[in-house]
């Protein structure tokens, strides 16, 4: 009961931040609600067990990626910023397609009978994490910090230019 | 029947967290397609991998518990990923702006003819 009184609050600050966001006409209070809505998948990963996750999600999404977002309107923003953030002429059509998506998707999963398993889960995820990463998912592992420096590297390029040498 | 349908709607299940994420994922895409700003379609985008995150999740705990915690490995890579794709897509956007001043998507139309 405590279970479900608490799930449906988080889903609730969770889809609604999320929807304010996309209405909001003003972008930098777009960018404030997501913050919110990243803050309630955190609180979902804690409902599902996974303590490590919760943290990794408030660490890089709700600090770092929302810090790139805001910087992001700060540089580009002019004018009125009660205006920043309109709809385009998609928006009738894109709203009907999506309630349909979200009605086809709640049917599916009501419908489907899922294979359940009936192991409990494991107190704390920290060193199960670890240990899989460095073991079994170690290439996937290294490839992501290499693609992590590639993808810094290729942000500095694209925003500086590349000095010509000669 | 309505003691069935209120037993399924307060024991919260696979099925609970499988309509959250998904139903977050299409607030995404909405944001995506009706959106002028870029910068709104880019946080539209990081909807998007966070509801997918939700459901490794969710899986990995109701339907694979012997496979250990994979889910949550695959979830910490997707992670990872944002971040790089984050960074790139606004270096992307503040590039494009200095020369269209401009972040409105209808302006980006060097590909189209």
């Amino acid at each position: 009961m405590t279970m479900a009184v608490m799930f449906y609050l988080i889903a609730f600050v969770t889809l609604g931040s999320a929807f304010m966001m996309v209405i909001s006409k003003n972008i930098f209070h777009s960018a404030l609600l997501m913050l919110i809505s990243f803050i309630g998948v955190a609180a979902v990963y804690i409902l599902l067990h996974a303590d490590f996750l919760a943290a990794v999600q408030v660490l890089v999404y709700a600090g770092a990626i929302t810090i790139f977002i805001v910087f992001g309107i700060m540089f580009t923003m002019k004018g009125d910023p009660r205006k920043t953030n309109p709809f385009s002429k998609n928006a009738i059509p894109a709203a009907v397609l999506i309630l349909l998506f979200i009605v086809i998707n709640a049917v599916t999963v009501i419908k489907t009978v899922w294979p359940f398993s009936n192991i409990a889960p494991p107190e704390t995820t920290v060193k199960a994490i670890a240990d899989l990463m460095l073991t079994k998912y170690v290439v996937g592992f290294e490839v992501t910090a290499v693609l992590l420096l590639a993808a810094m590297v290729g942000a500095i390029v694209i925003v500086k230019g590349v000095k010509k040498s000669s | 029947m309505i003691d069935i349908l209120m037993d399924k709607f307060l024991t919260i299940g696979l099925e609970h967290f499988l309509i959250l994420s998904g139903t977050l994922f299409f607030i995404g895409l909405f944001a995506v397609l009706a959106k002028k700003n870029v910068i709104a379609v880019l946080m539209g985008i990081e909807i998007m991998f966070t509801s997918v995150n939700i459901n490794l999740v969710a899986f990995n705990k109701y339907t694979a518990a012997e496979a250990l915690l994979t889910g949550h490995v695959f979830a910490i890579f997707v992670i990872a990923l944002a971040a790089a794709e984050v960074a790139v897509g606004l270096a992307l956007i503040i590039s494009i702006y200095r020369q269209r001043t401009s972040t409105d998507v209808q302006d980006f139309d060097w590909l189209k003819w």
